[in-house]
């Protein structure tokens, strides 16, 4: 037995008291029925309407939001970064999406409710000066798209900040190596910069999914339980008890840890691919 | 060879029979595209901002949103307790961080893979998943910390560093990585030092940058941090502002500002400090 | 009648620095011309103005007698191997070589059979389905130059292909890319900052200096009949030792205390200190040719380096110091230290240059 493996133990010992131990009270709850007895039907459960339901909504929401912020973000990055502005505008928009990717939760909800809710300014703006009665017509913000909206507030800039790097990475030479040779500007994003960029691009969707996935506090926020989230129900299952069934919640968590997990891995297996070109 | 020299020379000294025009320079239509995005961009950013404070400035009187908010001994206390937990996060982090990599890049390097996955962990495990799994180990004995505040605290600081655990081990591994351990801690052995003073008179204030950046992170993921704070029921400021958000019209947006503004100035700190490192990737937060 | 030529070419960046000023050249089609210089010269910036990366502030560039200087780089037709080779990573050997093909929109078969023809002419034949990661630095810099060459560019231009490179591969593949340059014929500029290349490599050399530049020659020329100081000291290695006027119009100098005639006037007053600067080949031990000058000096260390002998020849008074090579003769008594000795060499080979050294050419080696 080595001694020099005492150093880590009280880093291995917090992680397991804290991270590991609760998740595995989890994992055996979720196998569990209320006489403690070995089942698995909390799974099979999950495939009831309203957990159904939740995953379906998450799932969809976040890709929504994953797929638009990573676009967007992506344009965003790139116009900053190697667009020809000056350089305090790549600084400005990297510090403020370093701010706006954290700003969540209430605050994020309130200030897009007093922008685009029933009263919000812009609604407001709209109907009297351009004649656009947007709640009239059906919108509203307390609705999955009223919840994509104010979602893109902290994945665009989420998408910015991850993909800042692989931008920074396209080296000058091969755009003028491609010029070089003749290439347009199109068929250079086209045969190069597009490829070499797809893993970073797809990976950090992925991420972006993930965080969707998980987020909890605008959702709540915004609609207080009213949009049916995993996050949601789990929230539920804590504070009251929208599931009358703990075992379940536990089923619903490891449902989540799962999706979780399977996004992290996706996510390493791209940025290792991407590493590949920087050789 | 002078016939070439000649030559040279004759060629060299012919005078230019093209006029002297500018160069083409044309304005590269990506910049006009650029432009456009950048300002979508501002706007879409902007817009609830602007919002929120029109919002606060409709109270009558126009600023009462405003002093009724920063009169309010509680968004003090709330968001002072918010800090003091961040603060407390921070140095538990520290403490546990710091000695790990170290001792992981000085004698251990074949475990590194594995304290890195540990460290990924918490991504799998989203805030709400973690909390549930704390309120249902901890509420039951041996450890019924969830029954008491100091008990709830002590969770708190500690489901916080799960959280920012991803960030600040990087930090320091990135810091650890610049300066050569190996031959610092042999001068320091060869010169009589033991293990703590290696740590707290030589490493710990080589990685002052890094464990700034990390600190300055997890103190703004801490203060936004809702969805812990929250379930362990501890007065930090983002559950107050749940709170005030259901009983009161414009005060609301006046913290909402203000918690924006905290964010942007832990931020504004970190890029500072952080200025000319390259490894600006994934600092989003708990949501 | 020229192929390449750029008349008055000249770089201003804004905020006045200026990069290249009034830069001339005429190049033959199938002349290979290096750019000499050190970093900042400008031989880069005059390289990629003629691949239309930069766009000069005035002058043109003439390709075959046509203006390409309001080209875009993509509508220019020549090929450019850069420093960190480039090769997109993304793309298999071949297809990095067939790229410039694919964009013309020459079809499949022949792309293949240009890269097969090419990847043989570069020694990589069959390895068109490897990615350049899993290639060496010289095999790179090898399918860059294919690259550039597949889509027969009238001229060819390399940026310090070779910087990034080992020692040993330098010299390989230097050799290697002036074999199919030759074989091709293709006109080419070839940008480097190592004289040795320079030298072994070109038809002619464009030695640069802060923009200018300082001499256009064949390296036989730019070697022994530098024009300028700069050139003097930048190629090859130079002895300098201190000497004083005598008399001006009879190029009388004082060496440390010995008397000797420069080939003809020297531009610098009577009593004026100048440098004499002196390659170190063309001194010999011993007395020389009966024209040759004589000059005597102390040992002052001897090192034996295998073929070469490198004894330090010390002047009297402030003269300083000359380093006489000779090659190793194991019959030949070696100088010891301290000892007494005489060098010469012909006066028409040292070229006198100002007191600092630095300045001006008072009086210039004469061309035979």
């Amino acid at each position: 037995m080595r001694w020099s493996l005492l150093g880590v133990v009280p880093f291995f010992a917090f992680a397991t008291m804290f991270l590991v131990i609760p998740t595995s009270y989890l994992v055996v709850g979720s196998f569990r029925d209320r006489a403690g007895n070995f089942t698995v039907q909390n799974y099979l459960n999950l495939s009831r309407p309203l957990t159904a339901n939740a995953y379906m909504t998450s799932i969809e929401i976040s890709l929504v939001t994953a797929i638009l912020g990573g676009i967007l973000g992506f344009l965003l990055a790139y116009a900053v970064i190697e667009g020809g502005l000056p350089t305090p505008f790549r600084t400005g928009i990297m510090t403020f999406s370093g701010v706006a990717s954290n700003f969540a939760g209430v605050p994020l909800a309130l200030a897009f409710v007093f922008t685009i809710g029933r009263t919000g300014f812009i609604t407001v703006f709209l109907n009297t000066v351009l004649g656009v009665d947007v709640y009239g017509s059906g919108f509203t913000i307390y609705s999955k798209l009223g919840l994509e909206i104010v979602y893109l507030y902290f994945q665009l800039p989420l998408m910015v900040l991850i993909i800042a790097p692989a931008i920074d990475g396209l080296k000058k030479e091969w755009r003028e190596a491609s010029e070089n040779a003749g290439a347009s500007t199109f068929q250079y994003w086209r045969l190069i910069a597009l490829p070499i960029l797809m893993p970073s691009l797809l990976g950090s969707m992925i991420l972006l999914f993930g965080n969707a996935f998980g987020a909890q506090a605008t959702a709540f926020a915004l609609t207080g339980g009213f949009i049916n989230l995993v996050t949601i129900l789990i929230g539920g299952q804590l504070s009251g008890d929208v599931l009358g069934d703990q075992n379940l919640g536990y089923a619903l968590a490891m449902g989540m840890v799962a999706i979780m997990a399977v996004t992290i891995l996706a996510y390493s297996w791209l940025a290792r691919r991407a590493e590949r070109w920087q050789r | 060879m002078t016939g070439q020299t000649d030559r040279l020379q004759a060629e060299l000294d012919r005078p230019t029979s093209w006029p002297d025009r500018p160069a083409r320079r044309g304005a590269p239509r990506k910049t006009v595209a650029s432009w456009l995005f950048l300002l979508l961009g501002v706007v879409y950013f902007a817009l609830p901002l602007v919002g929120t404070l029109i919002f606060s400035l409709r109270a009558k009187p126009m600023l009462s949103a405003w002093t009724d908010m920063l009169n309010d001994p509680q968004v003090w206390s709330t968001l002072g307790y918010s800090f003091v937990i961040g603060l407390i996060t921070i140095i538990v982090s520290i403490v546990l961080l710091v000695p790990t990599a170290f001792w992981v890049r000085l004698r251990l390097p074949r475990l590194r893979p594995i304290v890195e996955f540990v460290t990924l962990l918490p991504f799998v495990v989203p805030p709400i998943v973690l909390v549930f799994g704390l309120i249902t180990t901890f509420s039951r004995p041996p450890l019924p910390l969830t029954g008491t505040n100091l008990g709830s605290d002590v969770l708190l600081v500690c489901a916080y560093v799960i959280l920012s655990l991803p960030y600040m081990y990087r930090a320091v591994d990135a810091g650890l990585r610049t300066i050569d351990i190996r031959t610092l801690t042999e001068a320091c052995q060869s010169l009589g030092a033991g293990w703590f003073t290696i740590l707290w008179r030589v490493i710990l204030p080589n990685l002052r940058v890094s464990i700034l950046s990390g600190a300055f992170l997890t103190l703004a993921i801490v203060v936004g941090e809702f969805t812990i704070a929250n379930f362990l029921a501890r007065p930090m400021f983002a559950t107050y502002l749940q709170l005030i958000y259901g009983n009161l019209a414009y005060q609301p947006a006046a913290v909402a500002l203000i918690s924006f503004g905290i964010t942007w100035g832990a931020m504004g700190v970190i890029a500072l400090i952080g200025r000319g490192s390259q490894d600006k990737s994934e600092i989003g937060g708990a949501h | 009648m020229s192929y390449l030529t750029l008349t008055g070419v000249k770089k201003q960046f804004p905020g006045g620095f200026v990069a290249v000023a009034d830069f001339n050249l005429a190049m033959e089609k199938g002349e290979f011309v290096s750019f000499l210089g050190p970093s900042g010269c400008g031989k880069t910036t005059t390289l990629r103005m003629i691949a239309g990366f930069d766009q000069p502030t005035t002058g043109r560039v003439l390709i075959d007698g046509t203006d390409i200087t309001d080209r875009p780089p993509n509508r220019r037709n020549v090929g450019m191997v850069f420093q960190a080779y480039a090769l997109f990573p993304n793309m298999t050997v071949a297809a990095n070589i067939g790229f410039g093909l694919k964009v013309r929109g020459a079809d499949k078969a022949s792309i293949a059979r240009r890269t097969t023809e090419l990847l043989e002419l570069i020694g990589l034949p069959g390895k068109g389905n490897r990615y350049p990661w899993q290639m060496s630095g010289g095999q790179q810099q090898r399918v860059a130059l294919a690259r550039a060459l597949a889509f027969e560019p009238q001229v060819l231009l390399l940026d310090e292909p070779l910087s990034a490179l080992d020692a040993k591969i330098r010299v390989s593949l230097r050799a290697e890319i002036r074999a199919i340059q030759r074989k091709l014929g293709i006109t080419t500029v070839y940008v480097t900052h190592d004289q040795e290349e320079a030298l072994s490599l070109s038809d002619r050399i464009v030695v640069m200096s802060e923009g200018r530049i300082e001499q256009i020659g064949t390296p036989f020329e730019i070697y022994n009949f530098p024009r300028t100081p700069f050139v003097a000291r930048f190629v090859g290695t130079l002895n300098v030792l201190s000497a004083r006027v005598i008399d001006a119009t009879t190029g009388r100098l004082d060496v440390g205390g010995q008397e000797m005639r420069a080939t003809g006037a020297v531009g610098a007053a009577a009593g004026s200190a100048v440098s004499l600067a002196l390659r170190p080949e063309i001194l010999a031990m011993g007395d020389g040719e009966p024209d040759h000058v004589r000059l005597r000096g102390t040992v002052d260390e001897v090192t034996f380096l295998g073929a070469v002998v490198r004894i330090r020849v010390r002047l009297p008074g402030d003269a300083g110091v000359a380093s006489v090579d000779t090659f190793n003769n194991p019959h030949l008594a070696v100088p010891a230290r301290d000892s007494a000795v005489t060098f010469s060499f012909p006066a028409e080979a040292c070229l006198v240059l100002d007191g600092a050294g630095r300045d001006a050419v008072v009086a210039a080696a004469t061309a035979i």
